[in-house]
């Protein structure tokens, strides 16, 4: 059985410098979690997907990632993981931390 | 030291150009990611959680002081400032950008440093004892065994696809500070009742999801021997190695589903037709190599310093009592500088600390630093009356933590925090642990306790190796740490037994400490050490203070 | 079994059509070889035991190992395995390999590698001359392990 489509932000690493990326409601790709575009249709979101599958000169790796609505901060991921690459390590702080 | 001939220098430098000219390729888009991925793979380059990584190897962990400032240099132009050194003698950037990744790997090329087969189902990096040379109970010394692999290993045109990844170490002592056990090859340096060099070699060890311990192929394989007869045990790994799992793929199953006996008669077969198709050449070359790592000349000179030091400062006594191993020149003494300050991050070194370590080396210790598995850097030749200036300068620059060996000497892989395939963070476990040994303050009166921190069923961090190892996995979604006890990496390899169900992160510390409490009531005296007392009185006290509730409820 | 003319093949000087006119046998296991004709052409997976194959080298011209993946290198192993085992025939490597795998191919004792078109396509004969200085830079060749090949790749 498929698992159900839950709300999702779509997520990749840049190809040059690797940094965690997402796509934003502009339909560009943006390195702040909380300019990402939250995808509430599934369709939808498997068709920014392929899309972005096939931006092999940009991005590497693209995938969804469960999120909720997160207020002004935009979209927070659910999982811890998500969470982490959002942010940056905890034992440094790397920028993202203070940038967010 | 070894250095590159001109062979080993136009390798490299190739490699590095066939690199640069793929990048460029993926840049540009004629090739595409799945294609690029081995190629980049085979050149040390992952793409981890935030960036890319670089792996860099440090060939049996030895390093001249350029070198370590090369890597100081990288760190500092190409990335963030520092340097991960991990459990298996390599360096790991964090940060690189793809496009800067060939000029970083030239300007290792430059110091006769490369990243090549740090990654991919091939030999990677060979690893050795980190005090070898320096020991005053080694037999002999397993680096020109090591650099001889290295070659053998490099470009290999047989074993560059195998089923799985594939790793060798080597120990020159009775002392296993190389964790032989636990490698796919392990190889110990004996010699046989009538005094010839040899090997004792070992197969099929290995951590990750399925840890064992390995096994004896052959009790005494003569030098000369070396290269063919790991070729045949690679030949019949290539054959018959599993490659329908990626779980079953290591040749630790492949030994374990044969059997040894069956495993060992398909090794020997293959090398009676083997050891006939190799020349002489590379025993000729081994005996360059080892002149290569000849001994230093020693300094002869009074010791005074030192003891004058030790009866005035108690801080320095502490420092000489854990940091110190006895060097095979009674006037010297092996100096591990701890990486591992309480609360900072498990083998983490700065550019600025990597430039006073090689500093130190060039001024002091005839120009050596070895990168330990325990991620340590290691002086392993300084002379008795340098000591004093070595720990003045280590203390100035942040880096004279007196705790190599005791419970804050933590091993901890990357974890969540860059890698890719973690379950959970290894990093602030390992730092809370730490910091709250510091509070404690009682480490030294607990001893001898290797703790090794993993963030997934990897095992990275060694932690089925530890005394007491930490597992963390993903409960739905909540990092989750699974404790093991009486692990053990040395010649005495054994495996840690898991103690029941996992605790949650803010759990872990206290748990440990419950771990340490219950031992220090329960050693026989100070000298029985973490690992002595669990051998002696097992599981069921550790059990009953980790599950307190547990026990209670078991009690009523 | 198949043909041996549809692929295209590589050598150190580059792409040419295949010159293999007869038909290859496939290997079956020593029992069914009784009969092999003088100059054989034998297909063999590279999980063939290479010891049962023995018996017949004096009769075969040419062996051709399949490699079904770019990631499976057994038949690296068995080619030279083979070799060890004095087979100086022809040696072909067919299938999925990579330009970058070609000298990895020669080294182990292939005489040439047989890719079908479409791979020789995305991967041009240029990138396979590039790898055709395989002499160069072999450590093993340094270390006295020594390479053997067939009549068509004996420059050695
Ligand atoms: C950060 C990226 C890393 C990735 C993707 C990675 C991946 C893996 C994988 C998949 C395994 C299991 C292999 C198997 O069981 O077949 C493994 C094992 C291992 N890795 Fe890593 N690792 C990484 C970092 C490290 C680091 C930082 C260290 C050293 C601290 C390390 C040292 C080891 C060791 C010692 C083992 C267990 C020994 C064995 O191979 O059985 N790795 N790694
Ligand atoms: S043990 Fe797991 S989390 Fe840690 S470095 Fe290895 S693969 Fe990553």
């Amino acid at each position: 059985m498929a698992r159900a489509f839950r709300p999702s932000i779509l997520t990749a690493n840049d190809l040059l410098d690797g940094d965690v990326v997402y796509l934003a409601r502009d339909g560009a790709w943006t390195r702040r979690s909380a300019e990402a575009r939250l995808f509430e249709d599934e369709d939808e979101a498997n068709r920014s997907l392929a899309a972005a599958e096939s931006q092999e000169d940009a991005v590497v790796g693209p995938y969804l990632a469960a999120a909720v609505p997160g207020g002004q901060l935009g979209p927070e991921p659910v999982h811890i993981r998500e969470a982490l690459r959002a942010t940056g390590p905890t034992n440094y702080c790397h920028g993202k931390q203070t940038g967010r | 030291m070894y250095r590159y001939d001109g062979f080993d220098r136009e390798f490299v430098h190739a490699r590095v150009a066939q690199f640069r000219q793929q990048v460029e390729r993926r840049i540009k888009g004629s090739l595409t990611e799945e294609e690029f991925k081995p190629l980049r793979l085979m050149n040390g380059l992952y793409l981890q959680l935030h960036a890319y990584m670089l792996r860099v190897a440090i060939p049996y962990g030895t390093l001249q002081s350029r070198q370590m400032r090369q890597l100081a240099y990288i760190a500092e132009r190409w990335d963030k400032g520092y340097g991960h050194f991990t459990t298996r003698q390599n360096i790991q950037f964090n940060w690189p950008r793809l496009k800067d990744v060939p000029d970083i790997l030239d300007a290792l090329a430059d110091v006769e440093m490369h990243a090549i087969q740090t990654s991919g189902n091939c030999v990677r990096n060979v690893t050795a004892d980190h005090f070898a040379g320096a020991a005053d109970d080694e037999i002999a010394d397993p680096r020109p065994t090591a650099e001889l692999l290295r070659q053998w290993s490099t470009d290999h045109p047989e074993f560059a696809f195998l089923p799985r990844k594939f790793k060798i170490a080597v120990s020159g002592s009775p002392i296993d500070r190389a964790v032989t056990r636990a490698h796919d090859i392990g190889l110990r340096m004996i010699r046989n009742v009538v005094g010839e060099p040899g090997y004792e070699v070992c197969v099929g060890g290995g951590l990750g999801r399925t840890p064992m311990i390995g096994s004896v192929i052959r009790d005494f394989l003569p030098e000369a021997d070396l290269l063919p007869y790991i070729e045949s045990i690679l030949q019949v790994y290539n054959a018959i190695g599993r490659r329908d799992n990626i779980y079953k793929a290591r040749i630790k199953i492949t030994v374990s589903e044969h059997g040894i006996e069956a495993f060992r008669e398909s090794v020997e077969q293959r090398f009676r037709i083997q050891r006939e198709t190799f020349a002489g050449e590379h025993q000729a070359l081994l005996a360059r190599i080892g002149a290569m790592f000849a001994a230093p000349v020693w300094i002869e000179a009074p010791t005074g310093a030192f003891d004058a030091a030790l009866a005035r400062d108690p801080v320095f006594r502490s420092f000489v009592d854990t940091n110190l191993h006895p060097h095979r020149n009674p006037d010297y003494a092996i100096v591990t500088i701890s990486l591992k300050a309480h609360g900072a991050t498990p083998g983490d070194a700065t550019a600025e600390q990597m430039r006073v370590i090689a500093g130190l080396a060039e001024r002091y210790g005839h120009d050596e630093i070895r990168i330990s598995h325990e991620q340590n850097c290691i002086l392993p030749h300084v002379h008795k009356r340098d000591v004093p200036a070595v720990h003045a300068a280590l203390r100035e620059a942040g880096l004279a933590t007196a705790n190599v060996g005791l419970a804050s000497d933590i091993i901890a892989c990357p974890g969540m925090d860059y890698c890719n395939l973690a379950t959970a963070r290894s990093i602030p476990i390992a730092q809370d642990i730490a910091t709250r040994m510091k509070e404690r303050g009682d480490e030294r009166h607990i001893g001898d306790l290797k703790i090794k921190i993993s963030g997934c069923i990897n095992a990275c961090g060694h932690h089925h190796v530890g005394h007491i190892g930490i597992l963390g996995l993903d409960r739905a979604g909540v990092e989750n740490y699974q404790i093991t006890l009486g692990g053990d990496g040395t010649e005495t390899a054994a495996l840690g037994e898991r103690a029941g169900p996992g605790f949650a992160a803010d759990d872990v510390v206290p748990a440990v400490e419950r771990l340490i409490d219950t031992y220090l009531e329960l050693r026989s005296d100070d000298d029985e050490a973490f690992l002595a007392t669990y051998r002696r009185v097992g599981m069921r006290p550790f059990k009953a203070a980790l599950y307190p509730d547990t026990a209670a409820a078991a009690g009523r | 079994m198949g043909r041996g003319n549809c692929g295209i093949l590589v050598r150190d000087t580059g792409f040419q059509d295949d010159d293999w006119r007869a038909d290859f046998v496939r290997w079956s296991g020593e029992d069914g070889h009784c009969a092999l004709p003088d100059g054989a052409a034998l297909d063999v997976e590279n999980t063939a035991p290479a010891e049962d194959i023995v018996p017949f080298f004096g009769r075969i011209a040419l062996i051709r190992i399949a490699f079904p993946s770019h990631m499976d290198g057994r038949g690296f192993s068995l080619a030279r395995h083979l070799r060890l085992l004095g087979y100086r025939g022809r040696l072909r490597a067919a299938g999925r390999i990579l330009a970058d795998q070609y000298a990895m191919a020669r080294r182990s004792g292939f005489d040439e590698v047989e890719i079908d078109p479409a791979l020789a396509e995305r991967q041009p004969e240029e990138q396979w001359l590039f790898r055709a200085d395989w002499r160069t830079h072999d450590y093993q060749e340094r270390l006295g392990r020594r390479r053997y090949h067939g009549a068509h790749g004996a420059q050695d």
